[in-house]
């Protein structure tokens, strides 16, 4: 009976996956007949989001430390928000258009098929311009990486690893939360780009730079300060202004398991809240 | 008459048109807000570093941040407003529709555009200025004279954004893909109108060329008329902006000038 109950839901997951692989493949497909246009949108991607980095060298020259880090050290935690707030926004960036689709009425179609409506949700106008910004955030951390001359053992290349995975996973559960906040109101898809936006230019900064409250509230209501602070004090060797116990810096699997959890019962939630607009 | 009153009647639909939408006004204020509190911190870190940075003081730097934040939706920082709009009825043929209205083109959307900013200066810029003020040390003036400045100099650089719009939105008629013009113009509207930085914190004479660009006209200036910061005084930075104004609507007239003959040739 168990085994039965598993392997059913094992059985959607993973159509729920093939499913998305296949929308995202028509996507992609459709975007590459409009050639020029994608290098043009992965190039505009790319400097857009280079942005933030811009202006984070030009304060730097002015000055030589930001909240005590050095531009390597501030380089090195802008690279790891940017690649997994990138992967995030990559797979499951177009969530937050849930609000204008349960508007115009799309939403409805979306429930007739026999696909997870997550599923295509996410794979909705799926877009590989969206690497621009994962190449950018490698590059930046490329070079921090080669800055710091950080002792290379197999734990910290895992942690490396670990981080920009959970920290990914962690992002994407704020656009499903997001996304499912939108069934209740469809105008206000702008309140999460204050936890997906605003979070990754948190991260960006040494958690110095920011007040007490603030990090707290990143680190216990909305658990950013796992997706990179935390893992990369400890690479950094420094200390995290929580004085957090040592093992909190290695909890990122953990924390992102937990926010699966907490994103699918909210979907679940929000999709059973549905109104069709009726049109 | 007949023109000013038509005009208004455009302007105030615009503006209603924005006031329809409370809630997403609302989720509107609560991002400004949040990205002024981080924006505000790491400004904090800079000016710990560098007290005087670019001739600011911190309590000026953080003024300059909420002032952003504030002006982010009136003055269209990040593009949008009636941008993609027009883009839209331009590839879609529409615009032939609009053309052979008994009235003008870019005055009536100059009008939309003013309506709409009216708007979203008291709907979205008032609330994050003033949780600004009550969280931070700001380096606000007491005088009335200086806001009247200050609020005059807000609408020359609602003029001079929607100027810069639509130059790009008719940029349309040309390349009809969209895409790609309103992320660039995103861009450079972020960048160099000191959105990410006060410009006057850039270094060097890349910086005092930010400063001369039609960009810095949106936000740096009216900043510096807020701040009493700006070089040669309130009314000079206000010199600044109307000259701009007036180039870039004209060259505004010039391309649509252009663009309408070669709307023929593609039969709408």
């Amino acid at each position: 009976m168990a085994a039965g109950r598993v392997r059913k839901v094992l059985g959607r997951a993973v159509w729920g996956v093939r499913a998305y692989g296949f929308i995202a493949a028509m996507w992609i497909r459709s975007s590459w007949a409009y050639r020029a246009s994608f290098w043009m949108m992965l190039a505009a991607n790319f400097a857009t989001t280079a942005l933030d980095f811009v202006a984070i060298m030009l304060m730097f020259s002015q000055v030589d430390a930001l909240g005590g880090f050095s531009l390597p050290e501030v380089a090195f935690l802008y690279g790891t928000a940017c690649v997994a707030f990138g992967l995030a926004d990559l797979i499951l960036g177009t969530a937050e258009r849930v609000g204008r689709r349960v508007r115009d009425g799309t939403m409805d179609v979306l429930l007739t098929r026999p696909v997870p409506v997550l599923s295509q949700v996410a794979a909705d106008r799926f877009a590989l311009r969206r690497l621009g910004r994962i190449l950018q955030g490698t590059l930046v951390l490329g070079w921090a990486l080669t800055r710091l001359e950080l002792d290379w053992t197999a734990g910290r290349v895992a942690l490396l690893v670990s981080m920009l995975l959970c920290g990914g996973v962690i992002f994407g559960c704020l656009f499903v939360v997001g996304g499912a906040f939108q069934f209740w109101a469809q105008d206000a898809a702008e309140v999460q780009n204050a936890f997906t936006y605003g979070g990754t230019t948190v991260l960006q900064y040494p958690p110095t730079v920011f007040g007490k409250e603030l990090v707290r509230g990143v680190t216990f209501v909305v658990p950013l300060a796992f997706v990179n602070w935390l893992p990369a004090l400890r690479m950094l060797g420094r200390d995290d202004p929580l004085g957090l116990p040592g093992w909190a810096d290695l909890a990122a699997p953990a924390v992102a398991l937990v926010c699966c959890l907490v994103a699918g019962l909210v979907w679940r939630a929000g999709l059973r809240a549905y109104r069709s607009t009726g049109n | 008459m007949h023109l000013l009153r038509l005009n208004l009647a455009v302007a105030a639909s615009g503006f209603r048109r924005y006031a329809t939408y409370r809630v997403a006004t609302a989720a509107g204020v609560f991002t400004n807000t949040v990205f002024g509190f981080i924006l505000a911190y790491t400004f904090i870190a800079l000016w710990h570093e560098r007290p005087q940075l670019g001739g600011y003081g911190q309590s000026q730097a953080l003024t300059f941040v909420w002032t952003g934040q504030a002006l982010l939706a009136a003055a269209a920082l990040m593009g949008g407003g009636f941008q993609d709009e027009l883009h839209e009825r331009i590839r879609n043929g529409d615009i032939a529709v609009d053309l052979y209205r008994p009235v003008d083109l870019q005055l009536w959307w100059l009008a939309h555009d003013l309506g709409r900013a009216a708007f979203q200066l008291v709907g979205r810029g008032v609330v994050p200025m003033v949780a600004g003020a009550l969280v931070f040390d700001l380096a606000l003036p007491a005088s009335p004279l200086v806001w009247a400045l200050f609020l005059l100099s807000v609408l020359l650089a609602v003029v001079v954004s929607f100027a810069v719009r639509y130059l790009w939105a008719l940029c349309g008629f040309w390349l009809l893909d969209s895409t790609g013009l309103s992320a660039l113009s995103t861009l450079l509207s972020m960048f160099f109108s000191g959105m990410l930085l006060p410009l006057n914190v850039f270094p060097g004479e890349f910086g005092d060329v930010a400063r001369q660009l039609p960009w810095a006209a949106t936000l740096q200036v009216p900043a510096d008329v807020l701040l009493g910061t700006q070089p040669g005084g309130a009314l000079a930075g206000l010199a600044f902006q109307a000259v701009w104004a007036v180039v870039l609507l004209a060259a505004g007239r010039l391309l649509q000038a252009l663009a309408t003959r070669k709307v023929v040739v593609q039969g709408g």
